[in-house]
């Protein structure tokens, strides 16, 4: 066992009071690559080391800042920058309300990350391959001893000398601590091909699952977005019915709000007769007239009334509504044209309420008096 | 473990145990195969909280029109369940972070466990926001993050501010609780004899080596956590009470709501973490480490919360009438007197009358009627919140859209589960990991700190 090289000489103690002095000593004597490891914290060790304190406190403050300062850029960017909104009338940044959000920002930045910091950085962990693992000095001090080691990088370092020192301490057991051999000519393997099936394995599982959750399972029955529903849909069948259709006729006798029946279908005759329009020639009527007569009546009768349809050509050009024919028409006739429908023109009866269509029949009166003004228009 | 003599109280951690005992006491639970009751208890806790994921998956699959939840009692169960398990969880914070800035070294036997429960409750509890919708898979939006619609969470709302306070809350005390476990798996992993188990605690201690160095730092960050964690379990239950505080309903809009919740949380917390301490203590024969001075500190924590839940309760009919405030004072009077007042007795009863008895010594030290009143003040806390969250809501400003709130089975189904969940993680827990910190009991052992006599 001689060919195994030496990493430290280490001895254990039985009690806090002589591993103190011991650590004491050790330093003293000027000792620099050296540890104490004991079950839990001793108190007064760092003092006896010669430790300066933790740095972890400014870390801890570095994080907590930069957390709450990601959280002040969060909360500006999102509600000022990205997509202001007014929010309850209050202004777009409105501090108060953020303020939870930017205190547990900073906890959680500073709590996660010192913690990283320590164990990553302070300490080097995880480091699994340390030639204190699996010694009998770590079996002791991880359970009741108390143990302190000199490493054989020391200037110092002279086995005779810490001998005596740990001698003159009480130290129960004294022995040197070797590298494992095995640890030390371990090598990366990360081209074995094993590992690297191992790292494939991993990227097909992982995109496979991504890819079926977010294309397929996310289209199931209940994690479809509530594309499937329990109603019923127009032109759907239902059994409950005795019909078989999902849709129901109005109660009979009942007539639903606004959707009075037009008794003269097919008699223009006797509507124009019959029919007279209820509205008085007001402005907002007039005004209604011409907004209803621009959207649906102007693409093929033009703005004017003359028939000078936008539709290029594409559906028949209807005739002028300036012609005598429809100047001489009562209210009820246009009324009744605009309701049914005439030769190529279809009902209008979905798009215009019953006092849209007065109003666009008042509307085209005006346009054909515009046209064909009476002498009294002048005065 | 009967070779020690317990007979002696003389610190923290009774007698005076050489450190291997504590090692093997603590870590028996590990190294023994689990027995008969380990099972039978198991079982039950399983079935329950199978029967909980039935019922949620039943709820998923029709919606959440199978809960009792109607129209104006849109938070249900699911938001009384959701503040009673965070609140379970603030006592384990306490335990670990202000007792420990205050010093109490009593805490050392219990803190481990404590701060597994937090973890296990706030787990427990995270899974009520998440199904209350009934559509938990787009629970995702809950979170800021760019996406295709342009579309951010409103910070102004108090259900984001949750989702950011639940999830430090979790986050934190999970790095906390695995910070003072490092140690230990150190310790795990230089006892134990089987190789799985070996590599298992070797990944899980990053290779702690227990150095003087380490601990100089190690320390600091323990303080820099609990430094943390203090205002941060203050400000949970905080949040939790702004859910309610912030809206304008009768009975909810009331200032005294943040103290008035991280005081109930506290005193449900110690209630349900000394319930659970006396039946570890008896099972594991931990009775010289989780003593009984230590059972009777949590109870005076439990009597001194409870009087200021009861005071809350006394100050918020006070303000009612004294505010004038027409609606909000019949909003109190309708929980003492309305359809609800069952519920209101009953947690009226259990959270300030029961507690009352340990003003009497010998009640605070006799276990089992200490159990006992914790069991009773569990359920007045849960009470709470359902009085808090339905009796508001069933009855508000408008009384032609007033309406009761039954509960139907699949709700109590889903309750059941949430317990199952939290008992089957607490029993895996005694298993698998320390239940009391090995480092932390160790350090606090008479004898185990140096005299620094000769200096």
């Amino acid at each position: 066992m001689s060919d195994k090289t030496i990493f430290a000489y280490s001895a254990l103690f039985d009690s806090p009071d002589d591993i103190i002095h011991a650590a004491e000593e050790v330093k003293k004597q000027g000792f620099e690559k050296y540890d104490v490891n004991t079950p839990y914290p001793v108190h007064g060790m760092d003092d006896a080391m010669k430790l300066s304190p933790s740095k972890l406190g400014y870390v801890a403050l570095f994080f907590g800042l930069s957390g709450m300062l990601a959280a002040i850029i969060l909360t500006y960017f999102t509600s000022v920058v990205d997509y202001p909104q007014v929010i309850g009338g209050k202004p777009f940044y409105a501090f108060p309300g953020y303020v939870p959000v930017m205190f547990e920002l900073t906890v959680l930045s500073a709590a996660v990350l010192t913690v990283a910091t320590m164990l990553l950085i302070f300490f080097k962990l995880p480091n699994n391959r340390h030639p204190l693992h699996d010694t009998n000095y770590m079996k002791a001090v991880s359970s009741d001893k108390y143990g302190l080691y000199i490493e054989i990088e020391d200037e110092k370092y002279d086995e005779a000398v810490i001998k005596s020192l740990f001698e003159r301490f009480n130290a129960k057991v004294i022995e040197p601590i070797y590298y494992d051999d095995t640890e030390v000519e371990h090598k990366n393997r990360i081209f074995e091909p094993k590992f690297i099936i191992g790292l494939v394995l991993i990227a097909v599982i992982t995109s496979g699952t991504t890819y079926f959750t977010l294309n397929k399972l996310m289209f199931m029955i209940p994690f479809s977005w509530m594309m499937d529903q329990d109603k019923i849909v127009p032109q759907e069948s239902y059994e409950l019915f005795a019909d078989g259709f999902g849709m129901r006729n109005p109660v009979e006798g009942t007539i639903a709000r606004g959707q009075l029946p037009y008794e003269y279908y097919q008699k223009p005759e006797e509507a124009a007769v019959a029919l007279i329009n209820p509205l008085f020639p007001t402005a907002e009527n007039f005004a209604l007239g011409k907004k209803k007569y621009d959207i649906y009546c102007s693409p093929c009768h033009g703005y004017h009334g003359e028939g000078d349809s936008r539709m290029r050509g594409q559906f028949p050009n209807p005739p002028s509504l300036h012609s005598e024919k429809v100047r001489d028409w009562t209210d009820g006739r246009i009324y009744h044209v605009i309701t049914e429908g005439q030769n190529v023109m279809p009902s209008y009866s979905t798009q215009l309420s019953r006092e849209e269509k007065w109003a666009t029949v008042l509307y085209i009166r005006a346009l054909q008096r515009s046209l064909n003004a009476k002498e009294s228009d002048l005065e | 473990m009967s070779a020690i003599d317990y007979t002696q109280e003389l610190s923290v951690v009774e007698g005076k145990p050489p450190l291997r005992e504590i090692d093997e006491l603590i870590i028996q639970p590990l190294d023994t195969k689990p027995d008969k009751n380990f099972f039978i208890a198991l079982s039950i806790t399983g079935s329950m909280l199978l029967l909980g994921a039935l019922m949620l998956a039943w709820s998923f699959y029709k919606g959440t029109g199978v809960w009792g939840n109607n129209n104006p009692v849109a938070w249900g169960f699911p938001i009384v369940n959701f503040v009673f398990w965070v609140g379970i969880g603030h006592a384990g914070t306490l335990i670990s972070a202000i007792l420990f800035l205050f010093r109490q070294k009593w805490r050392t036997g219990i803190a481990r466990f404590a701060e597994g429960m937090t973890i296990f409750a706030v787990m427990t509890a995270g899974v009520f926001p998440i199904i209350h919708t009934g559509r938990p898979w787009l629970a995702g939006y809950l979170l800021p993050y760019p996406n295709q619609h342009d579309l951010w969470v409103n910070f102004h709302s108090p259900l984001v501010w949750d989702v950011f306070a639940v999830s430090t809350y979790f986050t934190v005390s999970f790095v906390f609780w695995y910070v003072g476990l490092i140690p230990d798996f150190g310790t795990l992993r230089d006892r134990t004899a089987s190789k799985i188990k070996k590599v298992i605690y070797s990944v899980f201690s990053l290779g702690w080596r227990h150095s003087n160095r380490h601990w100089q730092h190690y320390e600091m960050v323990y303080l820099v956590l609990a430094g943390f964690a203090t205002p941060l379990v203050l400000s949970v239950h905080t949040i939790v009470s702004f859910d309610f505080a912030v809206s304008i309903l009768p009975g909810w809009h009331t200032t005294i709501f943040p103290p008035y919740f991280v005081a109930g949380a506290v005193f449900s917390g110690f209630a349900m973490v000394q319930n659970v301490l006396i039946i570890i203590r008896k099972i594991f024969h931990f009775e010289h480490i989780i003593t009984l001075d230590t059972l009777e500190r949590m109870n005076k924590i439990i009597l001194l919360t409870g009087m200021m839940v009861g005071y809350a309760y006394a100050m918020e009919f006070f303000i009612a009438w004294y505010s004038g405030v027409q609606p909000e004072q019949f909003a109190f009077l309708n929980r003492a007197f309305g359809p609800y007042m069952w519920a209101y007795w009953i947690m009226v009863s259990c959270n300030v009358i029961f507690p009352q008895f340990f003003w009497i010594k010998k009640i605070r030290r006799k276990i089992s009627v200490m159990f006992i009143i914790a069991v009773l003040v569990n359920v007045g806390m849960w009470f709470e919140r359902f009085v808090i969250t339905v009796t508001s809501l069933s009855r508000d400003y408008l009384p032609s859209s007033w309406a009761y709130y039954k509960p139907t089975l699949v709700d109590g189904g889903i309750l059941i589960g949430s317990f199952g969940l939290f008992f089957t993680l607490l029993i895996l827990f005694t298993k698998s990991l320390p239940v009391i910190s090995i480092s932390e009991v160790k350090a606090v052992v008479d004898g185990a700190q140096p005299s620094h006599g000769e200096h």
